[in-house]
């Protein structure tokens, strides 16, 4: 079989291959090259050596906006997770309504960043202002919690729905079992439930962590960054860099920043899941 | 014991049912803004219910859809989902069978390559992307599923390969050893069996093509082109006098047929993202 399909390759692989070819390994490898080079455009490129790299170090912004997606990623992954594990657990105790309070918690999630980031701004800004604080774009703390909410609002539904499969995979003549020799339930709970849910917990870590690592649209719609870029992270930093700086030097920096960016988000998602991958236990 | 557990989960509905309307409380609040006048729209009221006064009826809504191309947008972005997801569906699970299928040092390259797009961030690729889709004339609403394509391939692929190869083999060979071409086979033998697995990616797909806003924004002609969350954030984005209530008429044009969508399709679409998970 192998042989008569090998002969079909052209037509089975090469679509997706083309398109992968431009609109990925092309712009990628081309992208790697000019974090080496000073230019405006693809055609004007001269080389410059690690320069790029040199500069986009000492940029302050870039760095602060390294620690502040750091902050964010940290904070949304616990807050997400726990929150979503725990409707999940609510969700699978047999109650009624369970398929209309899962759709609802879900909802949020087919809303996109642009969109979220308005609602939020619109609701947070009343919020801030009827307490007689300043609003959002004057206010960094603001603007992170309002951050975390709204990434809780998108993606504890997503996660939850993860979480509710791997529940509900859990056989019941093992909890049985464990009832019978009287386990707790809070025994069961972290002994039998979360190491049988592992695979969900390795998946929704991975989802939340790229999420909040790559996350730009809900930025950009809530803050844009203000006051004063304290509430900007990689991806508008480096956004911000390629297109809201005059100067010549500045698109190569932000391609070396999409560099580092990248091999940081290649490095923490690859560790994440061998780490919790290590933890799965076979069924 | 057991009037006791009763209770408990009376108590835990009670808990859920409070939970989940202060869920939809955001857009409640924007639909109930949206339906109000210019001046009626502060912060003081923004949490009342608009009154005979300040109820504006669809006028909000009226001006939104006049003013600004909002049925073209809808009509780019309608078009560009439709086409990619199409496109993606089809293509990917071709090409996933195939490198499932075939064993050889550069299926298994491609498949590693698939992967490594999928956890590459955007800004990694934006300005040479957008310089290549100029190049090549991809930088219209009608072309641009090619890129989505290119760029939704991983996860797809992704998707694919892993539910491929949990179909047995033996299936395809009795197909191939009774006379079908490999293109029979697959259409006529594996298809059916990719099915739900084409729900999943269809819908993962869809739900990411339709309220993207980057890579629309830098690829295509925004003079001429804007898909729906490039013209909410060129209607909100220019800061300056922003009259909120057509602002929020916009944002809950765009959140109405998701909601339409998700009413009707709730069953596949939750299925499909579990199914999707656990794959992965």
């Amino acid at each position: 079989m192998e042989k008569s399909l090998r002969r079909y390759a052209w037509i089975f692989v090469l679509p997706t291959l083309l398109a992968f070819t431009i609109g990925f390994i092309i712009p990628f490898l081309e992208g790697l090259y000019l974090s080496f080079c000073q230019f405006t455009t693809v055609s004007n490129a001269t080389f410059n050596g690690i320069g790029n790299y040199i500069e986009a170090f000492q940029d302050e912004s870039f760095l602060h906006a390294g620690l502040f997606t750091v902050m964010v990623a940290v904070v949304s992954i616990i807050f997400i997770n726990v929150v979503a594990f725990v409707l999940a657990m609510m969700l699978t105790q047999k109650l009624k309504g369970t398929n209309f309070f899962r759709a609802v918690f879900f909802m949020p999630n087919l809303i996109g960043g642009i969109v979220l980031g308005y609602i939020w701004q619109i609701l947070i800004n009343c919020v801030l202002s009827l307490t007689a604080q300043p609003v959002l774009a004057l206010n960094a703390t603001a603007g992170y919690w309002g951050m975390i909410i709204l990434l809780g609002w998108q993606q504890i539904g997503y996660m939850m729905i993860i979480y509710i499969a791997g529940l509900q995979n859990v056989p019941d003549d093992l909890l049985e079992a464990a009832r019978i020799d009287g386990a707790t339930e809070w025994e069961i709970l972290w002994k039998i439930k979360i190491p049988m849910v592992m695979p969900s917990i390795t998946i929704c870590m991975f989802l939340t962590l790229t999420n909040s690592f790559k996350l730009y649209d809900q930025n950009l719609a809530l803050t844009n960054g203000a006051p004063n870029d304290m509430t900007q992270m990689f991806a508008l930093n480096i956004f911000d860099t390629f297109y809201a700086r005059a100067g010549k030097a500045w698109k190569g920096i932000g391609q070396a920043k999409a560099v580092i960016f990248s091999v940081i988000v290649v490095i923490i998602s690859s560790f994440q899941l061998g780490y919790t991958r290590k933890r799965e236990v076979q069924q | 014991m057991k009037k006791k557990k009763s209770e408990g989960s009376i108590l835990l509905t009670i808990i859920l049912a409070i939970c989940s309307i202060a869920w939809m409380y955001p857009i409640f609040m924007i639909l109930m803004n949206s339906l109000k006048v210019e001046s009626a729209i502060t912060t003081a009221g923004a949490f009342e219910l608009p009154t005979g006064e300040t109820f504006a009826g669809l006028a909000n809504y009226a001006n939104a859809i006049n003013s600004q191309g909002f049925l073209a947008s809808l009509w780019y972005s309608l078009f560009i989902t439709v086409t990619s997801v199409i496109a993606i569906v089809i293509c990917c699970s071709m090409c996933a069978w195939y490198i499932s299928r075939v064993q050889s040092k550069i299926s298994n390259a491609l498949y590693y390559l698939f992967v490594f797009s999928m956890v590459v961030p955007f800004q990694m690729v934006m300005f040479t992307l957008s310089q290549t889709a100029d190049m090549l004339k991809l930088n219209n609403p009608y072309n641009l599923w090619v890129i989505y394509l290119g760029f939704g391939a991983g996860l797809a692929v992704f998707m694919f390969a892993g539910f491929v190869k949990s179909i047995p083999l033996e299936i395809e060979e009795s197909a191939m050893i009774d006379g079908c071409s490999p293109l029979q086979t697959f259409f006529k033998i594996v298809l059916p069996m990719l099915k739900p697995t084409m729900v999943s990616v269809g819908i993962l797909e869809a739900m990411w093509v339709w309220n993207d806003y980057l890579l629309p924004t830098l690829v295509l002609d925004i003079k001429k082109y804007k898909t729906i969350p490039m013209l909410i954030q060129y209607f909100r984005g220019s800061y300056g006098r922003v009259s909120m209530g057509p602002m929020m008429a916009s944002i809950m044009l765009t959140v109405i047929p998701i909601i339409i969508v998700y009413v009707l399709g709730q069953k596949h679409i939750i299925k499909g993202v579990a199914a999707g998970a656990v794959k992965g």
